[in-house]
């Protein structure tokens, strides 16, 4: 502890690792980072964002006060900065909101409001927030990002096993023999999680195999390291159970005891072969051979993946086809082996887990289950409604359309991270009433009519669940930013201010004095968390869940003895096209993805010292490319799509194959998302951020 | 190497059993004996660098550093004695002879214990190096540096597997470095700040400490930043 300062244990606010740091506090700011060396998952390992991207949190352009828009009322909004704001107080803002909003209530229904609660935002934040849309509002339209990060894992895990979340903690990775990572650039995305892979390749002698369009960081550590071409992930997986099929590496005593629907999945693979891959994938056909090899030969292996799979209008399949890999080899159940879906935001597993999706209850208990229903009933005294919300996107649809009236967004930036970004906006600009709430002003609060402060990580209590289903707390190390307050706070008083407004006689129950309060409500209408409070995660530095009782040791890997739908569910697929492919006028394909200095919508580290090393967005082209075009390092280009266009920076770089440009989407300046296309999973409903054709031209 | 095995060896007078494969050190812990420590870390593998560690072992002619020697059935080791203070005292007094350990409240507080003499090796020079600071995370001043590999360890085979830290030069001119001397930004170096964090002395401090330790405030920081920023956009 520094001299006149304090430490403080939380967890790091960027991604789905969880890694715990302690704050070294001195007058009321983060001055340094550390991460304690005991604890998991990260063992005193931090990456450049945790480590030094915090200062995000003391950056002017906090939001300290209420606002309300000065044009009020004016049709169609049009998007403005914080000038056409003015300053509010928190009565006034709280009543205007509730105004509003229960006025849309009573004369358009409860379904006429859409609401997006927050990856970034607490269990409890997130847990209140879907009560005070079910049980005030009374609709089940909430939703957040993870509908467009891993929904079509979601779905494919469902499908395949019935469950929806990493199979295993992160520490397992030791005892693994073949690690496959695909869809997942590690280093730069879970860069926490990259370096205990690489400990297992480097020092326990792991295999690794990586299967990526783009030549990662970690393919330099990998014993086969296939290109595939993008949007050819089923191809590829297929062409790997085939060769496990054909040269006999099934397990056979798993595929008895815990697998069905081998009779209907095996003449599925008949079509794809090795050689029929090659054709589509652009991978050799003996390289495909041996990878397949290396997996189902291993006694212990896992498979890691991120948006690569399952931001594509075919992630469901994508997902499936990991999932059949693991049933036919057995390569799950067992320490370290598995299925692992590594989240992107700190808290989009608690997210989900606390009920912020549009036909689950807290713990995935569905609304249309009549039992689950009348225990929330119940619970909260009133009647809710039976009838599934609408997902992200069938807000915007919903919108457009004219039945959905009103957003309230929570800690998010749907106006940066939708695909076809003009089309969003359009959309919002005719809403009738927009309330948002988050730390900073972004390009979804200028459509804002009324702005509520929140405070940062680091200014309240709550816990985050991180990608290995590990409940974490954070803790209060600074004093908030002006007037801001706690997400849980604000919702609260909205929720009786609203409550007040329908003239309800008796409250769903707003009355918490602080989260772990609002966790043990939850906790006891959610049998897999009936094990956790907050005194006990403090105790234990986390606890895996399911953790059904307070003697249950929680949960590192799932599945030991069974599935959540009995036996795993083997699963025919079909190679589809992707949605837009290149042709004569838009002849390169374009994915979007991050890099290791910024998070998502640049909201927090565009604010950081982190942009001072990456301060401008870089379109990656191949050289043979960039020949044709007649570009090099450092000029600016046009990329234009069918939806829109941009100007960026060219990087230059055999990271991709020739054919396929990369783009990361944090920049406001240059938004990725204008030029992605809105096609959609049928199943997840995800977009495809990965496969959509462009042109570049030089300017 | 059997880890259900039990030694049992006397330290300082005490009996005591440890699993085999234990190290000396590790003994000592055991019995609640503090062996005084510089290069090792829970979090990097020993190495014996710094030789702070050593102890003296019955019918062994030289003394043995305990974060590396294993112990062994039947041995009589010492902590403290005559010898081995001698010899903690000496390193103690060479080390600040050529760095400056004023910002290492563990060494100093070592220094205290074993009675250093600040003037015994008076025509030494201390290492005098210039504060590199070529990126927006953390500055390394190497006239703090005492050599305990740490970083190195950190930055390879025991966190972080990027490899961008290394050490170059030999004696009294080794020093920690990148490839080529490159500055950090044009290494493999990802700023993830794992060697800063095994540092045991500012050698490698995050830049927004070291700045307010000179004095300046959190706007003047940002400020600053914000200049150097346009800088580097205009030289582009």
């Amino acid at each position: 502890m520094s001299e006149g300062g304090k430490t403080v244990r939380s967890t790091c606010p960027y991604c789905g690792v969880g890694c715990q740091v302690d704050l070294q506090i001195r007058e009321n700011h983060i001055t340094r980072v550390d991460a304690p060396f005991n604890v998991a998952p990260n063992y005193g390992r931090l990456c450049t964002k945790g480590r030094y991207g915090m200062d995000y949190v003391f950056h002017p352009s906090r939001l300290t006060y209420p606002m309300i828009r000065k044009d009020l009322g004016a049709q169609p909004r049009k998007p403005v900065g914080l000038s056409g704001f003015r300053r509010a107080s928190w009565d006034e803002a709280l009543d205007l909101a509730a105004e509003k909003i229960s006025h849309l209530v009573k004369e358009n229904g409860s379904n006429s409001l859409g609401t997006f609660c927050s990856a970034k935002a607490t269990n409890e934040d997130n847990y209140l927030f879907q009560k005070f849309v079910r049980g005030v509002l009374g609709t089940n339209n909430v939703d957040h990002c993870s509908r467009l990060c891993h929904a079509a894992s979601v779905a494919g895990l469902q499908i395949t096993l019935g469950s929806s979340a990493m199979s295993n903690s992160i520490a397992e990775m030791k005892d693994l023999e073949v690690l496959l990572v695909t869809g997942s650039n590690t280093s730069e995305t879970h860069p926490v999680i990259s370096t205990f892979l690489r400990e297992a390749v480097v020092k326990n002698g792991a295999k690794l195999i990586v299967i990526d369009p783009r030549q990662i960081e970690m393919s330099q550590f990998a014993e086969y390291y296939l290109q595939l071409k993008p949007g050819t992930d089923v191809v590829m997986f297929q062409a790997l159970a085939h060769v496990i099929v054909k040269e006999g590496l099934l397990d056979q005593k798993f595929l008895e005891s815990r697998v069905e629907g081998l009779d209907e999945y095996l003449p599925s693979l008949d079509t794809f072969t090795p050689e029929y891959a090659e054709e589509i994938c652009g991978v050799p056909a003996e390289l495909i051979r041996q990878a397949a090899r290396l997996y189902g030969e291993a006694n212990a292996a896992a498979i890691y993946w991120g948006m690569g799979i399952s931001q594509s209008s075919h992630g469901t399949d994508n997902a499936i086809s990991l999932a059949n890999l693991a049933l036919l080899t057995g390569n799950i159940g067992r320490p370290g082996t598995g299925l692992n879906p590594l989240r992107g935001q700190n808290n989009v597993q608690g997210c989900s887990d606390s009920g912020g999706l549009p036909n689950v209850y807290p713990g995935y208990q569905p609304v249309n289950d009549p039992q689950v229903r009348e225990k929330f009933e119940q619970h909260w005294g009133i009647s809710l409604d039976p009838e599934p919300g609408l997902t992200t996107m069938e807000m915007v649809d919903a919108a457009e359309k004219g039945v959905i009236k009103s957003y309230y967004i929570m800690g998010e930036n749907p106006m940066m991270s939708e695909p076809d970004l003009l089309h969003a906006r359009h959309v919002m600009e005719n809403l009738e009433f927009v309330l948002y709430q988050d730390i900073f002003m972004n390009e979804t609060g200028e459509y804002a009519d009324v702005i509520l402060p929140a405070v940062s990580f680091a200014e309240k209590e709550g816990t985050f669940t991180n990608s290995d289903r590990r409940v974490q707390l954070i803790r209060k190390a600074i004093d908030p930013a002006g007037e801001a307050r706690p997400d849980w706070d604000i919702i609260q008083d909205l929720a009786l201010r609203i409550e007040s407004k329908l003239g309800r006689e008796k409250s769903v129950g707003f009355s918490f004095t602080h989260p772990s309060q609002i966790w043990d409500e939850m906790a006891a209408l959610t049998p897999p968390f009936q094990g956790i409070t907050h005194e006990r995660v403090m105790r234990e530095d986390g606890v895996h869940w399911p953790c059904p009782s307070p003697d249950h040791p929680g949960t590192p890997y799932l599945f030991k003895d069974t599935f959540p739908r009995g036996k795993g569910k083997l699963t025919p697929l079909e190679y589809r096209l992707s949605a837009e492919l290149p042709d004569e006028e838009y002849p390169l394909i374009l994915s979007t993805g991050r890099v290791l200095y910024h998070w998502h919508g640049g909201t927090m580290t565009r604010r950081s010292k982190l942009d001072d090393i990456y301060p401008e967005a870089l379109v990656e082209i191949h050289p043979g490319d960039a020949e044709q075009l007649d570009i090099s390092s450092g000029d600016w280009v046009k990329v234009r799509s069918r939806r829109g266009e941009i100007d960026v920076k060219v990087s230059v770089t055999r990271r991709s194959r020739q054919g396929m440009v990369f783009l990361p989407f944090h920049f406001i300046e240059a938004a990725a998302n204008i030029l992605t296309i809105d096609a959609r999973d049928p199943q997840a409903k995800i977009p495809d951020y990965k496969v959509c054709a462009v042109v570049v031209e030089k300017r | 190497m059997d880890k259900e095995k039990l030694i049992q060896l006397t330290i300082d007078g005490k009996e005591c059993q440890v699993p085999d494969g234990s190290t000396l050190l590790q003994a000592a812990k055991s019995l609640d004996i503090n062996v005084p420590v510089i290069c090792v870390h829970e979090a990097t593998t020993s190495e014996g660098i710094c030789r702070q560690c050593v102890v003296e072992v019955e019918g062994w002619g030289r003394l043995a550093p305990s974060c590396i020697t294993p112990a062994a059935e039947g041995m009589v080791v010492f902590t403290e004695s005559e010898r081995v203070i001698r010899t903690r005292r000496t390193i103690l007094e060479m080390l600040n002879a050529s760095v400056d350990l004023s910002n290492s409240p563990q060494l100093q507080a070592q220094m205290e214990k074993y009675e250093v003499d600040p003037e015994r090796f008076p025509g030494a020079k201390k290492r005098e190096k210039e504060i590199l600071d070529d990126n927006p995370f953390y500055v390394r001043d190497y006239s703090q540096c005492i050599l305990c590999w740490r970083c190195v360890q950190a930055c390879a085979d025991d966190m972080q597997y990027t490899y961008a830290l290394g050490i170059g030069g030999r004696g009294h001119e080794s020093r920690i470095t990148t490839f080529f001397d490159f500055p950090l930004p044009e290494t493999t170096c990802v700023f993830c700040g794992n060697c800063v964090g095994v540092c045991p002395t500012k050698a490698l401090q995050g830049k927004t400490e070291h700045l307010l330790e000179k004095g300046l405030q959190h706007h003047e920081i940002r400020a600053r930043r914000r200049e150097e920023r346009q800088d580097k956009r205009r030289s582009t």
